[in-house]
């Protein structure tokens, strides 16, 4: 089955983002295909490479990548609400890339499921 | 369909809300949504009387994360991550109740 | 018909408090170009967003409720609200800025039900 993900929310203030990551992680498990992930609101900030967590935590933003290198998952980042937050190439993590709302709207078409992480 | 809830629901309406609009289908509790599935919380009789029309199920990792993985009512079953993957492939659709 | 599906954007928070329902309301603006069979759904604090008078002017934000209103020249003409979330927020269908559909809990559940892709945010 080809699942479609959103994840509403930034890393480390919310929960959402852990939660999305580990079920793609079960999905692809099981023989599932992740088509893409959506960035959406301040999920936007799942995308910047300027992030350092201290070094006993996870690194939300990296993992992200390697699942995208890993199992070809699409990550894309809302252009808009990403340029509401300073979220531009220039920081972009290896793996994401920025584009329009459509990209959201697609998924929702292409997938068999959609599902969203938020607050 | 199934509902997917993250909020305790002594803090948030939206599983309240999630039980007023679904007369039929499966809920999965997932964050703090877990809270909700605990014996002796004040909305367990809710939820009691929710399971006789709808599956209830809660994602054990977070439950056991805010240990609470000895207090899990009856009648909820228990699903890992790949159990959260096989509920939503099984259902026709899902909403997350944000 | 078949490639078509039925998106369902449902709307629980109110707005300018936070970014939800205006971001929500982007996507509902472009999903339009996609010629899906698009409705909105409004419970909860939600149907706050609708509410007639907002004057934005002294928070220093735009004001995006004359979007709602727009969104017929989208083709975007499905708007439902919870009856139980009006009752609940001492609101009548009077209050509202747009025209739309009340349903009832039980009736928005089925409504819910039948949708292919339900977006929440």
């Amino acid at each position: 089955m080809k699942f479609g993900i959103v994840v509403n929310e930034g890393p480390y203030q919310h929960q959402a983002s852990d939660s999305a990551y580990l079920f793609c992680k079960a999905a692809i498990e099981k023989g599932h295909e992740v088509w893409r992930v959506f960035f959406y609101h301040d999920g936007v900030n799942n995308a910047t490479r300027l992030t350092e967590p201290p070094q006993d935590d996870r690194n939300i933003v990296s993992r992200w990548s390697k699942l995208a290198e890993e199992h070809k998952v699409d990550l894309v980042v809302c252009v808009a609400a990403a340029l509401r937050r300073g979220i531009r190439d220039e920081n972009l993590a290896p793996g994401f890339r920025i584009s329009g709302l459509g990209q959201l709207v697609e998924a929702g078409i292409q997938t068999d499921r959609l599902v969203v992480f938020g607050d | 369909m199934l509902h997917i809830i993250n909020k305790s629901p002594l803090g948030n309406v939206s599983l309240d809300s999630c039980l007023r609009v679904a007369k039929s289908g499966e809920i999965l509790l997932i964050e703090d949504a877990v809270y909700a599935a605990t014996r002796g919380n004040a909305f367990e009789a809710r939820i009691s009387e929710a399971l006789g029309r709808l599956k209830i199920h809660v994602l054990l990792p977070d439950l056991e994360a805010r240990g609470l993985a000895d207090r899990l009512m009856d009648g909820i079953s228990k699903v890992d991550y790949g159990g959260f993957v096989d509920l939503v492939a099984a259902n026709k659709n899902c909403q997350s109740w944000l | 018909m078949s490639d078509i599906k039925k998106f369902l954007f449902v709307n629980r928070k109110p707005p300018y408090g936070t970014i939800y329902a205006l971001e929500a309301l982007e996507v509902v603006l472009i999903s339009a170009a996609f010629d899906q069979d698009v409705s909105l759904a409004f419970l909860d604090d939600g149907v706050y967003q609708l509410k007639k008078g907002q004057q934005t002017k002294g928070i220093e934000t735009k004001n995006f409720s004359p979007t709602y209103r727009a969104l017929e020249g989208y083709d975007v003409e499905k708007l439902y609200v919870e009856k139980e979330s009006l009752a609940a927020r001492g609101l009548t269908e009077d209050d509202l800025l747009v025209d739309v559909t009340v349903l009832s809990s039980e009736e928005m559940g089925n409504l819910m039900d039948q949708q292919d892709v339900v977006l929440s945010f």
